[in-house]
């Protein structure tokens, strides 16, 4: 494999990484502000806050770990979405700033208030939808380059059907990936009460994200037939991602073996995640950015990919240390400890 | 008011959310230490009181790290939104650390995570003192890295320009660049010192509200103790900065102390003004001092601002920047020397109240001087971006809407700012020391002498 390939592959692991901790975390907020207006929040508040407090500054490395690998990796590409994105890139950082902080202000500031909840489960829906478009910016069409001069067509992006496409296909995504993870910790739980409501949750969302999928692809079509031709190239993966989705909702619906249906649920996107990357290849930025062309030079790429690789030395045992402290504990689930 | 000027708006939004980040990021890798530290001496001494410290501290330290994730990440995407062309030259030369400081951001949040949820979850308290450890190291590794990329802007090295096209990249010369061993230095021991301030001045201003607790007397004394060493450290180190400048940038150290003549014996300046014709007026000069800052001896020639081209000279004012952060400097060595010193003789009382607000005091003072300390460095290299390869100009985005976003952010961060204090004055006043320590089962002994 060339440096361009191990690089890219590195950060979209990470993004995908960042794809699953931060929709089960977006979800929950969501959830958390949706059953406290319906009053059920007493159900699930206490999963809910049991997962996420130990974990929620983890997830937010993860993209942290994907825009400052991107720049190290492919410095081009801080040339050319830099200029583009200076107000969606913003606006997710306001949505983002104000989500962590009211979140930890809302958690360990003792007092219940309803703004806080209100903005916690507002922006786990925002933020999705804001981080989606960089994905749709991608696929070209909607920057233009003149005279070395980039800008972003706001007008294009706007109007256009494939994005809104996206922004619908992120949001459910979220609510679905998050209540089956929700759905299996209520069980590991036993809090049956949660299990139930959670459950529902879970169902409600699972069509609505593979019909979603089903319509953004296409309408890839029309915006970029390119990468629709090579995602049919590899349509099997496509296929695993729609089994596994196909397999986890049997399982959820039969009220069985939660914890494998979370996992074909990871698997579920992880193909279609990689599916889509792996068509989308080369480009960073179509029709203007391969991999090939914003690449950094040898030596530091080499130098990252070492840093990387001692880096996961650190990172996988304390990752599993805090996996075995508060997902696999079962006293520490069940709110014993 | 201006006309609109992408550079100037870019860089008056990256001033800001430095600016804002600073304060949190500070606390950040100072507030670790003083936590690992109380904690251990709880085990150590047995005393509870200790533990309890640790345990306060650590919670108002989490609404904190917060605000310091959350503008972190700011700045993070902003340096790529606002310096794109910078970012693509020092992604080539110098993203190496910016990638190891992410590693170092996952280690601290893990061990945060953890250390937080298991104060009463194992047996052996030495156990959950050594999941601090990590935080400690993660903390400070993150403001090391992030100082060798600022480092590497004030020295660059490691590559070689041909045809403004980076070459012969060599990361590791660029990250261990002449600046970073003062630079590293001087601002991680800062961040202890200003740590160890604020949390002193929060202890000293509860003694003056009539707080007889022998807990906040011990909070008070551990912390000059560490506050002590740190200021000696911190002027040592800042004194190796001023030759560091000597030596690599000559035309700050000169702006700084408004040096105009090339000479030997110079002296240092101290406030003062400038006038129309560049003359000193109403300055306290210190002889032979800026020749001794700069090369240990009075004979040191120190070069003057007259002899660098007039278009790259810094701004004249951050001569009050440097001054404020130096005599800021002075003043925490005093005061934390003088407190321990009077403790220590036994025949005064420590807890007076001049004594007791002048350590109040000294909590603003320390963060002021760390942003005076910043605006100093950074300004301080202007008209640059990468000290003599790029400048800002060249280094800032074309988008039309920085001002748009500067007044926004300029709101978001009054609004964090707010309710980040308004949420740890509640945290704090709705659960008090004694009503703690009461819950705990853990006597009210006022009365035992404190060393
Ligand atoms: C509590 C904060 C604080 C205190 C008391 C001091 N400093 Fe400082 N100083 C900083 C906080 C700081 C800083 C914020 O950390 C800076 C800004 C950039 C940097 O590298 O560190 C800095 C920079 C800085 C520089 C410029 C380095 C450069 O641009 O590369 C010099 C020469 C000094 N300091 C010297 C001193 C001296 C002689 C002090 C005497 C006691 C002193 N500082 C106290
Ligand atoms: C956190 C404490 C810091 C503060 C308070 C601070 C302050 C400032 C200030 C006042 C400026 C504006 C200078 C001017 O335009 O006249 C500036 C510029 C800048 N700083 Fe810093 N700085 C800090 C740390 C850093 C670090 C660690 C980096 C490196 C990654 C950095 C990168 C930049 C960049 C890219 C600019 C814009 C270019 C320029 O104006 O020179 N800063 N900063
Ligand atoms: C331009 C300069 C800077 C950049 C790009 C930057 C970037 C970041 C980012 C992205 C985060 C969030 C990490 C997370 O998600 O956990 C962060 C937090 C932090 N930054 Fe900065 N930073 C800068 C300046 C500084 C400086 C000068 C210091 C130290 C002196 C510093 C120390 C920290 C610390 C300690 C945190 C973590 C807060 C915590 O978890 O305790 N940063 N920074």
């Amino acid at each position: 494999m060339s440096y361009e390939v191990v690089g890219i592959t590195v950060l979209w692991t990470f993004l995908y990484g960042y794809l699953i901790v931060a929709s089960i975390d977006f979800g929950a907020g969501f959830f958390s502000y949706y059953s406290k207006r319906t009053n059920k929040n007493h159900i699930i508040h206490n999963i809910i806050q049991r997962y996420l407090s130990p974990v929620w500054e983890v997830t937010n490395v993860f993209l942290v770990f994907f825009f400052i690998g991107i720049v190290g990796f492919f410095p081009d590409t801080a040339y050319y979405y830099g200029t583009a994105l200076l107000i969606p890139g913003s606006v997710a950082i306001i949505l983002i700033a104000v989500r962590g902080s009211y979140y930890a202000f809302a958690t360990y500031g003792a007092k219940e208030s309803r703004l806080y909840s209100f903005l916690y489960g507002a922006t786990g829906l925002l933020i999705p939808a804001s981080l989606s478009t960089v994905l749709t910016i991608s696929e070209g069409g909607y920057v233009s380059l003149e005279d070395g001069y980039v800008s972003l067509l706001y007008r294009e992006l706007f109007t256009s059907t494939y994005s809104w496409g996206v922004v619908v296909l992120s949001i459910v995504s979220v609510l679905f990936i998050s209540a089956s993870f929700l759905t299996y910790y209520a069980s590991r739980a036993k809090d049956e009460n949660a299990l139930q409501l959670l459950r529902k949750y879970a169902l409600t969302w699972s069509f609505p994200s593979i019909l979603a999928g089903i319509i953004v692809f296409f309408l890839l079509r029309q915006q970029n037939y390119e990468h629709y031709q090579n995602m049919l190239d590899i349509w099997w993966v496509f296929g695993i991602s729609l089994a596994s989705f196909g397999v986890a909702a049997y399982l959820i619906w039969k009220k069985r073996n939660y914890g494998t249906a979370f996992v074909l649920v990871m698997i579920q996107y992880f193909s279609a995640f990689f599916g889509y990357g792996v068509s989308h290849f080369p480009y960073l930025l179509y029709p203007y950015l391969t991999i090939y062309d914003g690449f950094t030079n040898e030596s530091m790429a080499l130098a990252l990919i070492i840093a990387f690789i001692a880096g996961l030395f650190l990172l996988i045992p304390s990752l599993f240390l805090l996996m075995k402290l508060f997902l696999f504990d079962a006293d520490y689930v069940e709110g014993k400890k | 008011m201006f006309e609109y000027d992408p550079v100037l708006y870019s860089r008056l939004l990256t001033t800001l959310t430095l600016a804002f980040h600073v304060i949190f990021a500070t606390i950040g890798v100072g507030i670790p230490l003083m936590i690992a530290i109380a904690e251990w001496m709880g085990i150590k001494r047995n005393d509870p009181h200790y533990t309890l410290m640790a345990r306060r501290w650590a919670r108002g330290f989490v609404v904190t790290v917060a605000v310091g994730v959350v503008t972190g990440t700011a700045i993070g995407l902003q340096l790529s939104l606002l310096w794109p062309n910078f970012m693509r030259a020092a992604g080539h030369t110098i993203g190496l650390p910016m990638f190891m400081e992410t590693f170092a951001f996952f280690f601290e949040a893990i061990f945060l995570g953890i250390y937080l949820y298991t104060w009463d979850r194992f047996k052996s308290k030495l156990k959950h003192f050594l999941l601090v450890i990590p935080i400690v190291i993660g903390a400070t590794a993150s403001a090391f890295f992030i100082t060798t990329v600022n480092s590497f802007m004030n020295a660059p090295q490691g590559f070689t320009l041909v045809d403004g096209i980076l070459t012969d990249v060599s990361p590791l010369a660029a990250m261990f660049n002449p600046a970073t061993p003062t630079k590293i230095s001087h601002v991680i021991i800062t961040c202890y010192l200003t740590s160890a301030f604020i949390l002193g001045a929060i202890a000293a201003f509860h003694i003056l509200k009539g707080n007889k607790h022998v807990y906040h007397k011990k909070a008070l004394h551990l912390t000059m103790v560490a506050a002590a060493v740190f200021a000696v450290g911190t002027a040592v180190i800042g004194d190796f900065s001023g030759k560091y400048l000597h030596e690599h940038q000559p035309e700050k150290l000169a702006a700084a102390e408004w040096h105009f003549e090339t000479e030997s014996e110079a002296p240092l300046i101290l406030g003062g003004f400038l006038t129309e014709e560049n003359e000193v007026k109403y300055a306290l000069q210190i002889p032979y001092a800026l020749s001794i800052l700069a090369g240990n001896s009075p004979d040191t020639v120190v070069i003057g601002l007259n002899d660098f081209p007039q278009d790259e000279l810094p701004p004249l004012w951050i001569h009050y920047m440097f001054d404020l952060m130096v005599f800021i400097g002075m003043y925490l060595a005093a005061v934390s020397a003088f407190f321990i010193f009077i403790n220590w003789t036994n025949k005064w009382n420590a807890f007076n109240r001049p004594m007791l607000w002048a350590v109040v005091a000294g909590g603003p003072l320390s963060m002021l001087a760390i942003e005076a300390g910043w605006i100093f460095a950074e300004v301080g290299r202007q008209p640059w971006i990468l000290n003599q390869v790029m400048t800002v100009a060249e280094g800032a985005t074309t988008s039309p809407h920085v001002d748009i976003m500067l007044y926004v952010f300029i709101a978001l961060y009054a609004v964090l700012g707010a309710t980040c204090i308004i949420v740890l004055r509640r945290m704090f006043q709705s659960n008090p020391v004694e009503h703690e320590l009461e819950k705990l089962g853990i006597s009210h002994d006022t009365h035992r002498k404190i060393n």
